[in-house]
């Protein structure tokens, strides 16, 4: 299973750089999202990927029994998912705000701010 | 006294949920802001005192001990840059009664701002990778709100550049992090520390420091990753760009030295020599930059990006000296930057624009805004005996003292050329005649008594900061050598946050 995540998270990744350096600013945010979520998923295998054994100590061990999947980084995933969430949803009324106001949505006509 | 640390968050915090409430009661929310300010500036500077008195401050938060909880650490280093978050964050709240227009305020400039502070302060204080993470997204998104708030077409691509560049600084920050931490198990910076430094995943470890170089370098605006910042911080209204100049890539710096002090020491030689050299072409990249500019914000932000330069280069030598006068020229720059940044508002509130071709006579007709750029310029350009002078002296010292023979070349050079330029800048704005016939802001209504005093506060403020950090540098030179100590010899962080001996 970490072998075939391995491969989705290198997909995500170049898809995402890929859209990065389209001209459509549109495309541009949409590999920023994808570069994100590369980034969730690849914290997410860090943990380990075990199903159905809760790494919980019970009432007579004293350590826990391996394999269990690491809770922290699920953890940190949850965090950094509503943060990106958060991100992307500015991100959408900003382009619809930059749309309407140069009119475009190439990124290579972008050279107001240069001059 | 530990909870000390906790009152530079949690005061940006109260006061930002309270200018949210009194969203309707414009007066009330504009005093509110300015009181937040001040009482953040006296909360980093009680910090500033207890950690100078007894040393590096931790609060566990939740009563979770060290790697299992969320650590805020302050060392001296960190309580510097807080209080100059406090200093910056009060001058400029004062200068944005004046500045900010009704437009931007009703859409809630002052909780945003306070929001802002509030993720520069907790970067700053957090002794926990991933939570630095979160407060640097803090700071983005308000950064991200204040830079396209109310804005119009220049300013809109500004904030599109701006946002695509640090969310993908971001992104690598976070996959930095992730790899990090299937390395070595831990998030807690000094448990990191250790774990590094036993030598675990050894392979890895290049890979991440270069991980978190780009992440970090797209922040502070290093070469070459600098191109968002003079695309974008000319754009908003000035009170934003003085406060993301003082404060802002400064965090990034910030970073990189927490990093490459306390987590990423096995292979110096390399890592050093790498920053270096990014330290030498941020340096002269940023300052030829600046020399073709004539829009006097867009300027300034080239020297934003050449003065990272100098900072880099204390880092990267790595000695006491060096990263002493690292310290003392962060303080240094933010107080001449942002002052530069609230002068070239003054100018535009005057004249009504910031092209340098179409500026002039503010010589003649206000001697006192004057005066207020030319400290800080000299002080930038490393004039004796303002406080940049000493920064430079000691950078240069240091360069010599390490045979970095080039980079000092580079520094020695690039100030000459910052000179130059704030020449330019005078002699365009200050010193010449308006041009003929030019008549724009010429109409412009005399500033108010109140607008005037709030615009004017700040800087007379910053100024005589700046210029008192020059005749008297001792003390602030001793400051900054005990906080290189402390950042050249981790066992004392360390040992504060896990509670072990030393």
């Amino acid at each position: 299973m970490e072998t075939v995540l391995a491969f989705v998270i290198g997909g995500l990744y170049t898809a995402g750089l890929y859209m990065m350096v389209r001209r459509s600013f549109v495309k541009m945010v949409i590999g920023l999202a994808l570069l994100g979520q590369a980034a969730n998923l690849l914290i997410f295998t860090m943990g380990r990927l075990v199903r159905g054994r809760p790494p919980v100590i019970g009432p007579e061990a004293t350590k826990v029994v391996l394999p269990v999947a690491d809770p922290l980084p699920q953890a940190l995933v949850l965090t950094a998912i509503v943060i990106g969430f958060g991100v992307l949803a500015f991100a959408l009324v900003l382009i619809k705000r930059v749309y309407e106001t140069t009119g475009s949505d190439d990124l290579d006509k972008m050279t107001g701010g240069d001059r | 006294m530990t909870t000390a640390v906790i009152y530079p968050i949690l005061i940006p915090l109260g006061t930002a949920v309270a200018a949210l409430l009194t969203w309707n009661h414009r007066t009330l929310q504009r005093m509110l802001s300015v009181f937040g300010a001040a009482l953040l500036l006296g909360a980093s500077l009680l910090l500033l005192a207890v950690v100078s008195r007894q040393g590096i401050q931790v609060m566990q938060l939740g009563g979770w001990a060290a790697p299992f909880g969320i650590t805020l650490v302050a060392d001296l280093f960190s309580a510097v840059m807080v209080v100059m978050a406090g200093l910056i964050g009060f001058s400029v709240a004062v200068y944005a009664l004046a500045a900010t227009d009704l437009e931007h305020e009703s859409f809630g400039f002052h909780p945003i701002y306070h929001t802002l502070l509030l993720g520069v302060c907790g970067s700053f204080l957090t002794g926990d990778i991933f939570n630095l993470y979160v407060w640097f997204e803090v700071m983005l998104i308000s950064s991200f709100v204040l830079i396209a708030l109310g804005g119009h077409g220049v300013q809109m691509e500004g904030a599109l550049k701006y946002f695509s560049l640090n969310l993908i600084a971001s992104a690598m920050f976070l996959t930095a992090v992730g790899i990090l931490y299937g390395v070595c198990g831990t998030l807690n910076m000094a448990d990191l520390s250790v774990a590094l430094r036993s030598g675990a995943g050894r392979r890895m470890h290049t890979v991440l420091a270069m991980l978190f170089f780009m992440a970090f370098g797209i922040k502070a605006a290093i070469f070459p990753l600098f191109f968002w910042l003079p695309a974008s911080y000319h754009t908003p209204p000035v009170a934003v760009s003085a406060v993301f100049s003082g404060l802002l890539t400064k965090v990034g710096v910030y970073a990189l030295i927490r990093v490459f002090t306390l987590l990423f020491v096995h292979d110096t030689a390399f890592t050093n020599e790498l920053i270096v050299v990014a330290a030498g072409f941020t340096m002269v990249a940023g300052v030829l930059g600046a020399v073709a500019q004539t829009e006097f914000r867009r300027l300034l932000s080239f020297h934003i990006v050449s003065q990272i330069g100098y900072l880099l280069m204390g880092l990267g030598i790595g000695t006491q000296r060096s990263l002493a006068a690292a310290v003392f020229f962060m303080v240094h720059v933010i107080i001449a930057k942002v002052t530069l940044f609230l002068v070239s508002g003054a100018a535009h509130a005057l004249l009504g624009t910031y092209d340098l071709k179409r500026l002039g006579g503010l010589y003649k007709n206000s001697p006192a805004l004057a005066l207020l750029f030319l400290i800080p310029a000299l002080s930038l350009a490393g004039i004796p005996p303002l406080a940049g002078f000493w920064a430079k002296f000691n950078l240069v010292w240091a360069g010599i003292e390490a045979g970095r023979g080039v980079v000092t070349a580079a520094a020695l050079g690039v100030s000459m050329l910052t000179f130059f330029s704030m020449l330019k800048i005078w002699n365009e704005a200050f010193w010449k005649a308006r041009p003929e016939g030019e008549t724009v802001g010429a109409d412009n209504p005399p500033l108010a008594f109140s607008s005037g005093l709030a615009l004017y506060l700040p800087m007379a403020f910053l100024a005589l900061l700046a210029l008192v950090a020059g005749l008297a540098a001792e003390p602030l030179w001793d400051l900054s050598s005990r906080a290189a100590h402390q950042l050249l010899n981790p066992a004392g962080y360390r040992a504060a946050v896990l509670g072990m001996a030393p």
